[in-house]
């Protein structure tokens, strides 16, 4: 989104420039794009598994890898261009939906009450024993539910042209 | 019980061949013939000539106490029979009719799980189980009703359907959550032992009743079921005449041995079936359409059956069950009958009907045999139990009630024949004209014919074999009600039974030839023109209630939400006293400036004139309190504030790109100081109410229970996220859906501003 065809974005911000002309530069874009982006996305991982023993967990996962999103969108790329390798928004947000309600459900096949959780242990070479509990997977379920929120919000607020509203006050 | 399997296999070939057999839907319809009959063969086996009825329970939610419960008893046997075996001979029907018809492979998904569902309310053996397949069966309907989705009668039609029998359903649904509370049971076995009586006793007995009158379509709600005739042939023959509109009176027959003595019931019951004989039997009369005049004549045999399956006598109980399995031999032999004249001549016209004799001679004779059936005429099987229905009603021991029900039911009687009279003439007369051709393969007229001639061929033979018939029918008529035990006879000898049928035939013959053929035609009928006057008032009223309340002012909402909530917890605080902020001694000076910076923050948000600005200091706001959670020990809570501060007020500048800079002046209705007033309001309650609430607990907190847990049965040392993923799941998982709708709330907003922005920029444009 380029401010030349959008001219009332710099009139409507408030004497401000546009957010995503604040921001831009080429070096800022290649930090965020080259480094700032995968850190924090590995970041968002490590706090979404940490989530069960210490601060974190699937929803402050999902909101960190918004956040990159948001970089990114203010980097000043189109979010449509930017996000088309990722899975389409909807699709993410139902898979994250079907994750959680499919780890509500399956205890009750095994004879558990809702959301049981099941714990295995397993003994990995190298790193010796691992815990998996099943909740893990409803927390994933919450992560996904929370980037397509996020990513969905921002495609279409995002990409929207100003004179969506026109001129008229809607408050 | 292998029968449920059978079932089971209805419903998985039912979807298999509505969803993936689409383009093959012949491969369905012959798997379904297949369950038809492996479900008949396992009903034999295990139901017929054995002590014990079979029993089985499916678990569903058994800490509830809701599982399923089935029993094969002798009248499960009948009705599974009845259902599977007409089922069977539909369906080889279905097939030649449905011939290069698209909507076949809906038909047969829709019909087998309707089959199914059906199965499942006939040996259901409690009413919660009934209740469940109660619902399957309207929704089969509905669908069914509606198979020619392009035709707006037939939409209508169904949607009636839909809605008269799903709050049928609902009525049964509170029946079964009184029957639960009060009685503790709702087995059918429990209740006709126990004899329950009292208040609530009664409400349920009134929705019991409402939920089998509008499923069965006895007065007021007998408006539906000829609407339902918008359904193929097919689809009338079997649901609409033989077996959805019976479970109705399965329903009577289950419960009236239960609630037969109350004097309640057997008026209502009386009342109800007698009105519905005579309304339909006059109705019939009257009709131009031969499936129409079936149709009327359906709701006035179901008004007899209601009669003397509910009134509480066991002989009405025993003819009940005979009559209900003569209806089903004789109605489905006419309803297919008549679908074939239509499907070869394509007239179904009371008229010309005649010009079917010469082309199709045996579908004719089985016509007859069929209406001779209804208007019970010697030696057919109506004959018999029409008779056996005269002889148990004079002997029932009920007063007035019974007085009345004879009355009724001579009547009724007299009607049925009339109808069935103008039927036959209509059938034997000379035809006027010459019928138009019709292509038909070989295969296809015998596949139509088949059914037909064998209703007509039972209806018969039941007949003449009436007291072996009648040996049989004695099992489940036994299983309701231990002394419904009675015999069935083709010669009675001459008795008041007698004199009457014959007086009843008489006089009815005599009506029915006279009455016109083609009568003169009315609109709808009164129940639907009611039925469509209270759904859309309904509507009408929803919407101005939508518009009284829903005024889209935002601040409005925002308001009345306000001081709804201040005044809720105001009281609170009234009554048990404003919080002493103990907890607050021990704070430190820090906590006390972050907290004060934090309220600097929310005044200015209120006073910026810019919009911009305001959204900063929102977020001020929201990073404050933040750090207020780290100082109290909330990580967790602290770092998902912080991010999803960040993140909001991003989404805030990508709105405020489309807005004007400045708020807009506030609109003057309202003055500033009311505003004031209750912005400070709930700024002040809703803290001192969320003090009180901490000040005033009385049961131990669950923490220290959640903290033992949580390790040893969550995996997890991190509590607050083992209570969000584990202990209080369904909370989040309530709440990632709510999360999801506001998206997609979000993104269809923004979809439909869009739009409108295009078509107002298209039309500035022209």
């Amino acid at each position: 989104m380029t401010s030349p065809e959008h001219p009332k974005d710099v009139s409507n911000s408030g004497g401000a420039r546009n957010p995503s002309d604040i921001v831009r530069s080429a070096i800022f874009d290649e930090l965020v794009d080259r480094w700032l982006s995968k850190v924090a996305v590995l970041v968002a991982i490590y706090v979404t598994f940490r989530g069960h023993n210490a601060p974190g967990g699937g929803f402050a996962g999902g909101l960190i890898v918004g956040g990159v999103f948001v970089l990114q969108y203010l980097t000043g790329r189109e979010p449509h261009v930017r996000f088309r390798t990722i899975l389409h928004p909807t699709r993410l947000l139902g898979f994250g939906l079907l994750l959680a309600l499919g780890t509500t459900v399956t205890p009750l096949f095994v004879g558990a009450t809702p959301l049981e959780s099941h714990i295995w242990k397993l003994d990995v070479r190298l790193i010796g024993e691992v815990k998996i509990v099943s909740s893990m997977f409803f927390d994933l379920g919450v992560f996904f539910v929370v980037v397509a929120v996020v990513l969905m919000i921002l495609l279409s607020l995002g990409t929207r042209q100003s004179t969506v509203f026109g001129d008229e006050d809607i408050a | 019980m292998a029968l449920l399997v059978a079932v089971l296999g209805l419903f998985l070939v039912g979807v298999a061949t509505a969803v993936g057999l689409r383009r093959r839907p012949l491969v369905g319809a012959f798997a379904g013939l297949a369950v038809f009959l492996a479900g008949v063969a396992a009903t034999v086996v295990e139901g017929v000539g054995v002590d014990e009825a079979p029993t089985a329970t499916v678990k569903w939610l058994s800490a509830l106490g809701l599982d399923l419960h089935f029993s094969l008893d002798g009248f499960g046997v009948l009705m599974s029979l009845i259902v599977l075996v007409l089922g069977f001979a539909v369906l080889t029907y279905a097939i030649a009719y449905f011939e290069h018809d698209e909507t076949f492979a809906r038909f047969v998904g829709v019909f087998l799980a309707f089959a199914g569902s059906m199965t499942g309310v006939v040996i259901a053996s409690d009413l919660f189980t009934m209740f469940v397949f109660w619902e399957l069966t309207s929704i089969c309907s509905f669908l069914l009703i509606g198979l020619n989705d392009k035709s707006e009668s037939a939409r209508q039609a169904a949607v009636r359907a839909l809605l008269t029998t799903g709050a049928g359903g609902l009525c049964l649904l509170g029946a079964v959550a009184l029957l639960q509370v009060d009685v503790g049971t709702t087995r059918f076995t429990d209740l006709v032992a126990l004899q329950p009586t009292g208040t609530l006793v009664d409400a349920a007995i009134v929705l019991i009743l409402l939920g089998a009158f509008t499923k069965s379509a006895q007065f007021p709600f007998h408006f539906w079921l000829p609407g339902a005739m918008a359904a193929p042939t097919p689809v009338s023959a079997y649901l609409h005449s033989a077996t959805m509109v019976k479970a109705g009176i399965v329903l009577l027959a289950r419960t009236s041995p239960a609630f037969g003595e109350s004097a309640f019931w057997q008026w209502w019951v009386v009342i109800a079936g007698c009105v519905t004989m005579l309304i339909g039997g006059w109705r019939a009369l009257r009709q131009n359409d031969a499936k129409l005049l079936l149709a009327h004549s359906t709701v006035s045999q179901l008004g007899l059956l209601t009669v003397l399956v509910g009134i509480g006598s066991p002989l009405a109980l025993y003819a009940g069950v005979a009559h209900l399995l003569a209806h089903a031999v004789f109605k489905v032999g006419l309803f297919l009958g008549v679908g074939v004249v239509d499907h070869e001549l394509g007239t179904r016209e009371v008229s010309r009907l005649a010009e079917a004799r010469t082309r199709l001679p045996l579908v004719t004779a089985s016509l007859v045999a069929a209406t001779l059936s209804m208007a019970g005429i010697i030696p057919f099987f109506g004959f018999v139990t029409k008779e056996k229905a005269l002889v148990a009603l004079l002997e029932a021991d009920l007063g007035n009630v019974a007085t009345i029900a004879l009355v009724g039911v001579v009547a009724g009687s007299v009607l049925s024949v009339a109808y069935s009279a103008r039927l036959l003439r209509a059938l034997v007369r000379r035809p006027l004209g010459v019928a138009a051709e019709h292509h038909t393969s070989r295969v296809g007229a015998i596949l139509l014919a088949r059914p037909v001639v064998e209703a007509a061929g039972f209806s018969l033979a039941f007949g003449l074999f009436a007291s072996f018939v009648g040996k049989v029918l004695v099992a489940p008529a036994l299983s309701l009600d231990a002394d419904a035990k009675g015999k069935l006879v083709l010669w009675p000898g001459i008795d008041d039974a007698l004199l009457i049928s014959a007086v009843v035939i008489i006089v009815g013959s005599f009506i029915g030839w006279r009455a016109p053929l083609t009568a003169t035609r009315t609109g709808g009928t009164r129940g639907e023109r009611t039925f469509d006057r209270i759904y859309d008032s309904t509507l009408g009223f929803a919407k101005r209630i939508t518009a009284a309340t829903q005024t889209g002012s935002l601040p409005m909402y925002v308001a009345v939400t306000a001081v709804v909530a201040t005044a809720a917890m105001l009281s609170g605080l009234l009554l048990d006293g404003f919080p002493s902020g103990a907890i607050f001694v021990d704070d430190s000076p820090m906590t006390v400036l972050v907290a004060l910076l934090v309220a600097v923050f929310a005044v200015a948000t209120v006073v910026v004139p810019l919009r911009f600005t305001a959204a900063l200091l929102l977020g001020g706001v929201g990073y404050g309190i933040a750090v207020l959670f780290v100082m109290r020990g909330a990580p967790d809570l602290a770092l998902t504030q912080l991010l999803v501060e960040t993140l909001t007020i991003v989404i805030f500048l990508l709105a405020l790109r489309v807005m004007p800079r400045r708020f807009a002046p506030a609109s003057q209705w309202v003055p500033k100081w009311a505003r004031a007033a209750v912005a400070a309001a709930i700024g002040v309650v809703v803290p001192c109410f969320a003090l009180l609430v901490r000040e005033s607990r009385e049961a131990p907190s669950v923490a220290a229970d959640y903290l033992t847990r949580s390790v040893d049965e969550a995996g997890g040392a991190n509590v607050v996220n083992v209570i969000l993923v584990d202990f209080r799941g369904f909370d989040t998982m309530g709440e990632i859906t709510v999360l999801a709708i506001a998206a997609l709330g979000v993104v269809n907003l923004v979809r439909v501003a869009e739009r409108q922005r295009r078509a107002k920029s298209a039309g500035s444009a022209k």
